[in-house]
């Protein structure tokens, strides 16, 4: 089942730190999340067929705006967006929303709850298994040859005679969509829009990212 | 908005400003055991002042018995009531790791008067 939380799209401003309430600190990543903006509401009896909601985040410029984007912006009655995402939402749940709707975080996250966060991983480039799977390597001494950071024999002889399908080896890492799931949410700064989740969230600073209320946490 | 702006605008307790390398203080620290709260002094030299931000965090030295006794405290938290600085000391650099290596006479730091 497609998560169906309701959520934002944001962009990840860095990371921090601050104290909790028993004076521990507490390592946190900024979200600027929203103010994001109803663009159209999509339900299961329109032609859509599904139910959704789909937000933009961050004005852009008129002239970079395509003629049949401002078609689309102009019928919610919204200037143009950057970033245009949809949330698939729980079937009736459309209602909440209309077209020209501004929703913030503070009308969806409060501290003390659990968020997921959506985002596109760093790119790794090409890399090998060590990096990419924590393949353990060689050892640097007792003549080691050109093998260090080796995965080391990747199958076997006549049986099976190939390689097993799914075997871990080199190749592309990162610039993945990861979803980090129930970080806390330790603050809320409803003025600023901003989101101060415990841990870390997939991708730089800066990067655009969906930021849901937990799907498996209250 | 950057980070750079954000933890700026945190809202962080005002102490330590004019506190520097060489510096003896008393920190006060607040410990709690089960339901009580006390406060703790913790008495010694600042040999170091490791700037971040709200993440800054000071190196206080001791000798306590003989033995050298170094405690890290983060600037700005919540479990430090408050510091107190005691005198002011000659110090011609900003990590004084060099007392480390110092027992007895050679290890004193000498006073700025007036200093405070």
């Amino acid at each position: 089942m497609a998560n169906t939380s309701p959520g934002l799209i944001g962009r990840k401003i860095g990371m921090t730190q601050i104290f909790g309430d028993n004076g521990e600190a507490v390592a946190v990543t900024v979200i600027e999340a929203g103010p994001n903006t109803v663009i159209s509401v999509k339900s299961s009896d329109s032609a859509a067929g599904y139910d959704a909601v789909q937000l933009g985040f961050a004005d852009k410029k008129e002239s970079r705006t395509t003629k049949p984007e401002a078609g689309h912006f102009a019928k919610a009655g919204v200037s143009p967006k950057k970033y245009v995402q949809e949330f698939r939402l729980e079937s009736g749940k459309t209602g909440d929303f209309a077209p020209g709707q501004s929703i913030a975080a503070g009308d969806l996250f409060e501290a003390g709850g659990f968020a997921d966060v959506t985002a596109v991983s760093k790119g790794r480039g090409f890399a090998g298994v060590m990096k990419k799977y924590n393949f353990r390597g060689f050892i640097r001494s007792h003549g080691t040859h050109e093998y260090f950071r080796h995965g080391g024999s990747i199958g076997t002889r006549l049986t099976p005679g190939h390689v097993l399908k799914g075997k871990k080896m080199p190749g592309h890492m990162g610039a993945a969509q990861v979803t980090v799931q129930n970080l806390r949410i330790v603050k809320v700064d409803a003025e600023n829009n901003l989101v101060f989740l415990k841990g870390g969230v997939p991708g730089p600073n800066g990067g655009i990212i969906r930021l849901r209320k937990a799907q498996k946490k209250g | 908005m950057d980070i750079a702006t954000i933890e700026k605008n945190l809202e962080l307790p005002d102490r330590g400003r004019d506190m520097k390398p060489g510096d003896k203080v008393r920190v006060h620290v607040k410990i709690t055991e089960g339901e009580k709260t006390r406060i703790q002094v913790f008495e010694g030299t600042v040999i170091k002042i490791q700037q971040g931000g709200p993440r800054t965090t000071f190196t206080v030295r001791k000798v306590s018995y003989n033995v050298g006794v170094e405690r890290i405290f983060p600037l700005f938290s919540p479990s430090i009531d408050h510091i107190e600085i005691k005198s002011r000391h000659e110090v011609r650099r900003a990590k004084l790791y060099y007392l480390r290596d110092r027992r007895g006479k050679s290890a004193r730091l000498k006073e700025i008067r007036g200093a405070l």
